[in-house]
């Protein structure tokens, strides 16, 4: 029987594009209908139409389904392992004693915004650059910094994502690839560095940091032979109620919880070991670069797959969010102007004490966690001011723009859903459905720190330039 | 018993669902026992405890997944291995929660929805092809309501809708029944056995309600697209439709509604229903007689022609037909009341294909047929909004619906023509089509009457007899009340036609002079 004979003996079951009257007239026969939350393809840009025609050719996109397969089996295959710690300048490629790397796509210091010039004259402060702040945005002007982009260094950095020299860094190793990702300590929240906070409170946690944190933990690891599963340690995490970009109570607790035995055998006196755990109960955000870097580390395993539409990195230096896409080898970046993040801001501040958008922090959507995996983490909806059911419906919405879904990390709530993982440019420009991202906000003046959390979008224009530059990459 | 073990590296499943699928895994044929577990300690224990740990088990890690088994023979270890790989890899439906999944492409509502079996487009004609060829690549059928589609997109789209057996209605269809659900605009008719095939949405319309009115009952209304039979795309669906109901066990008659195809396209048409083994009548305005006769086809001149050819083609008693006779005595009625320079025929429609239709009539008698649908550049009116002697306008063509609605949904730009047309001393009579059922507007009469009443009233001081004909095209059981919107009419003192032809062959007669 044909496929029109089929259709003449089988309930009508109908994909509703466009004028919905029609809907509701189909229904009132008794039909099936769908109806689609349909926009013009690439806001209807005819370049971007070509180019998404040009990408849906039977054989380019064949190529195209098959890298992005490869992709998507390399994100979910990749298994991270927190194998240690040590200081940026022993582990970190390319760091030198004056050496800053940043957040986001490339930036110079004349166009950094508050926030990042803060923490970067802190962070000069600190590293023994400069006496003072005063002082320390001298040498950043003088050329004597290199700045660089964490992501050009296999790093990861939260907010403004300052790391210097002596800071101590995560190890996250793959052990199905091999690759490593690394990412700075937390400083917990509020007034601190990597939000933009730089004064003498600040550095002082740094060097504690530095001096006591850091080696303590680096020591224990030391004793962990094994190191510890991040990617299990995630899928715990989420299951207990962290999406692990805004919420991090489960995961910070399973993670201390597997570091307890081995910073008890070290040799660091009970004082020190009280303040470490002190200072990782003082706020649930402990965790929160450990899921960077173990994102960082299955994303960069899929990087540089000749024909593959899959983003691999979205990042924001606060005043540009640049992605990076797996067929795009290397660095190249795509960028559009940072946007500004809704939500609860703490008491005092209002929205427009707000910078833009800024982090690295993105990679945990870009693998498939934070807004993405929201349906997890009902607890923090009002974070981005909204209902649960707003919150299943972001992770079901992110399906329409991802390649599979992970099935190592999944969704109790949805029935144990894998997080929609493998963001296709592709499909964002054809939907123009953005993914969704948790995020905190920093100040826009330098010097304050966090006022507020909630949720933001990348700029389109960064997709529409990926997208026009694979249509001409890709034969 | 062999007890045989899977190890996936790398791959974690949480422990719930883990146990869920070893439950499943337990029920294959042929297993004795099934684990189906992460390579934890713990779980390692338990397959020892019930003696199902073997080596390569003993080696696995906390984060590789272990299958392992327990059954009589090794062709049923196999089975149960398949049998375990379906279960792990089964796509569950979407999740939807309380809230409702929203889609936003066809791949990825069509992916979701396996059920779904028709796409009806109605978007802006620049995403208009796009979208239709996303949803045949997804094995959907088309409905594409969307018009300003090139030929070029047209043709391939339908050549690959041919090539996977699928229906692609349109570009420009608006009308369709399709397992007695009406899509776009159509009207409420009777299930039955006659199935239509249209290149014209308000002619398929009309065949299907006269259809309805005279006893009979609709299977399938394929609509086609006004371009169909048009030399470039050589009747593609068309034909599809054709061999579609021919296969159709539902249909016993076919009827095929169209204006003039391309003559090499006819040729095509006639020959494939020279092989259909069902009765088809052909209703192509201005058509062939003798060609269709030759073709085994059953000619139709016009539209209520071609329904009563099909309703007792399909077994109807023609002799208890209430056909509906011309009204002679009221023909002679109005030619005594129209005064000598009352010469013109104006007829003012939203249905294009009723408007070629009462054209078509009135140039069986009338040279000076003027129309913005003319295909004679000739009497092709130079300037649309300027009636010349005997005039028909369709306020559906493209260049009175830029950037407006459909008049079918919005009447202005009709009632402001009326009003003019009215006032002109040489019009004798007005002919006006109402078109009810899905898609179309609420009270067409009702939004008219207003304008008739006045314009009865204004020439009746100046000394004249203005005569309105009014059709209405639908049947009880569309939304609109069919009794209300007559009534409206008669009430107005407008002459009601009980069908498409009967408006054109009243409204030619009350203006024919001298026979």
């Amino acid at each position: 029987m044909s496929k029109i004979n089929e259709l003449f003996n089988n309930k009508l079951n109908v994909i509703n594009v466009g004028i919905e009257s029609f809907k509701d007239d189909m229904l009132e026969q008794n039909a099936e209908v769908t109806h689609l939350d349909w926009t013009p393809p690439g806001r209807g840009n005819p370049s971007l139409i070509a180019a998404l025609d040009k990408l849906e050719n039977p054989a380019i996109m064949a190529k195209i389904e098959e890298a992005n397969k490869l992709a998507v089996e390399r994100i979910i295959n990749s298994k991270p392992v927190l194998i240690g710690y040590d200081q940026a300048i022993n582990c970190v490629p390319g760091m030198t004693k004056t050496t800053i790397l940043h957040a986001g796509p490339p930036i110079t210091w004349d166009k950094m915004n508050g926030p990042m010039k803060g923490a970067v004259t802190g962070a000069i402060v600190f590293e023994g650059l400069a006496k003072t702040i005063e002082e320390a945005e001298e040498v950043a002007a003088s050329g004597a910094i290199t700045f660089a982009p964490c992501h050009e260094h296999n790093c990861v950095g939260s907010m403004a994502g300052v790391t210097s020299a002596s800071m101590f860094m995560h190890i996250v190793e793959n052990k199905t690839y091999g690759n490593i990702a690394y990412t700075n300590l937390s400083e917990q929240l509020s007034k601190i560095l990597r939000m933009g906070a730089n004064d003498e409170s600040v550095i002082n946690r740094l060097i504690w940091m530095r001096d006591v944190f850091g080696p303590i933990l680096r020591d224990a690891m030391k004793l962990n032979p094994n190191g510890i599963d991040l990617r299990l340690m995630l899928a715990q995490a989420l299951h207990m109620g962290d999406e692990c970009h805004n919420r991090n109570v489960a995961g910070t607790t399973l993670l201390i919880q597997a570091l307890t035995p081995y910073i008890l055998q070290t040799d660091y006196t009970i004082e020190q070991k009280r303040e470490v755990f002190e200072f990782v109960a003082s706020s649930d955000y402990f965790s929160g670069p450990t899921w960077m870097a173990m994102s960082k580390c299955a994303l960069d395993a899929a990087h540089g797959i000749e024909n593959s539409t899959v983003v691999t990195t979205m990042a924001r230096n606060g005043v540009e969010f640049g992605i990076r896409v797996s067929g795009m080898a290397g660095n190249t970046w795509f960028t559009g102007p940072a946007q500004k993040v809704i939500g609860p801001m703490f008491a005092g501040y209002k929205p427009e004490d707000s910078g833009l958008d800024i982090g690295d922090s993105a990679i945990t959507e870009t693998y498939g966690i934070g807004g993405f995996a929201m349906a997890a983490a009902p607890a923090i909806v009002a974070l981005v001011g909204g209902t649960v059911e707003e919150a299943i419906g972001f992770t079901t919405k992110m399906k329409e723009i991802t390649t599979d879904e992970n099935p190592n990390v999944t969704i109790p709530l949805l029935d144990f859903m894998g997080v929609p993982t493998g963001i296709d440019v592709r499909k964002v420009i054809q939907t123009g459905i953005m993914p969704i991202i948790n995020t905190a906000i920093a100040h826009k003046d330098p010097g304050i720190g966090m006022i507020g959390a909630g949720i933001t979008y990348p700029p389109v224009e960064a997709y529409e330039k990926a997208l026009l530059a694979l249509a001409e990459n890709i034969q | 018993m062999t007890v045989q073990a899977v190890i996936k590296p790398n791959t974690y499943f949480d422990s719930v669902s883990l146990m869920s699928l070893s439950t499943k895994a337990n029920q294959i044929e042929g297993v004795e026992q099934a684990i189906i577990a992460m390579g934890t300690e713990m779980n390692k224990e338990v397959m020892k405890n019930v003696g199902l740990l073997t080596p390569e088990i003993e080696e696995a890690g906390t984060s590789d997944l272990i299958i392992v088994v327990k059954v009589a023979s090794d062709e049923l270890c196999e089975n149960a291995f398949v049998g375990i790989d379906e279960l792990l890899t089964k796509k569950k439906g979407p999740s939807k929660g309380k809230s409702e999944v929203k889609f936003s492409t066809i791949s990825s509502a069509a992916e979701n929805i396996p059920e779904a079996n028709l796409a009806v487009i109605a978007v802006n004609g620049m995403y208009a092809a796009r979208e239709a060829r996303k949803a045949l690549e997804n094995d959907l059928n088309v409905m594409l309501f969307s018009d300003n589609v090139s030929v070029e997109d047209e043709i391939a789209l339908k050549n690959l809708a041919h090539e996977k057996g699928l229906l692609m209605m349109g570009p420009d269809c608006g009308t369709a029944i399709i397992g007695n659900v009406a899509l776009c605009f159509a009207n409420a008719v009777r299930k039955g056995n006659i199935g239509i095939v249209g290149a014209s949405g308000t002619g398929s319309q009309e065949v299907s309600v006269r259809i309805h009115e005279f006893g009979g009952g609709i299977s399938q209304l394929i609509g086609t697209g006004g371009r169909d039979l048009k030399e470039e795309v050589g009747g593609i669906m068309m034909l599809d439709g054709i061999q579609a109901l021919e296969d159709d066990e539902a249909t016993k008659v076919i009827v095929l509604v169209s204006k003039p195809p391309a003559p090499s396209v006819e040729e095509k048409v006639l020959a494939k229903i020279k092989q259909c083994s069902k009765p088809v009548v052909v209703w192509f305005i201005g058509g062939d007689e003798t060609k269709v006769t030759e073709a085994g086809g059953h000619f139709a001149k016009m539209s209520k022609e071609a329904a009563i050819k099909a309703v007792v083609l399909a077994g109807a008693d023609e002799s208890k037909l209430n056909k509906r006779a011309l009204n002679i005595p009221l023909i002679e009625e109005v030619r005594t009341k129209l005064k000598p320079e009352q010469k013109y025929i104006r007829g003012l429609f939203s249905g294009g294909t009723l408007c070629d239709e009462a054209m078509h009539a009135a140039m069986e008698k009338f040279d000076n047929v003027y129309s913005n649908i003319s295909r004679n550049p000739e009497y092709r009116l130079k300037d649309r909004n300027t009636s010349n002697e005997h005039t028909f306008i369709d306020f559906g063509d493209d260049e009175f619906t830029q950037g407006k609605p459909h008049p079918m949904i919005d009447p202005s730009t009709r009632i402001e023509r009326f009003i003019q047309e009215a006032k002109d001393p040489s019009v004798g009579v007005i002919v006006m089509d109402f078109v009810l059922g899905f898609g179309a507007h609420e009270d067409p009469v009702g939004a008219m009457l207003p304008a008739m009443i006045e314009a009865k009233q204004n020439a009746e001081q100046e000394g004249r007899h203005l005569e309105i004909i009014g059709y209405v095209l639908g049947t009880e059981l569309d939304r609109q009340n069919l009794d209300d919107q007559v009534n409206k009419l008669l009430a107005a003192g407008v002459t009601h036609a009980s069908s498409s032809q009967n408006a054109g062959l009243l409204a030619r007669e009350f203006v024919v002079k001298g026979e």
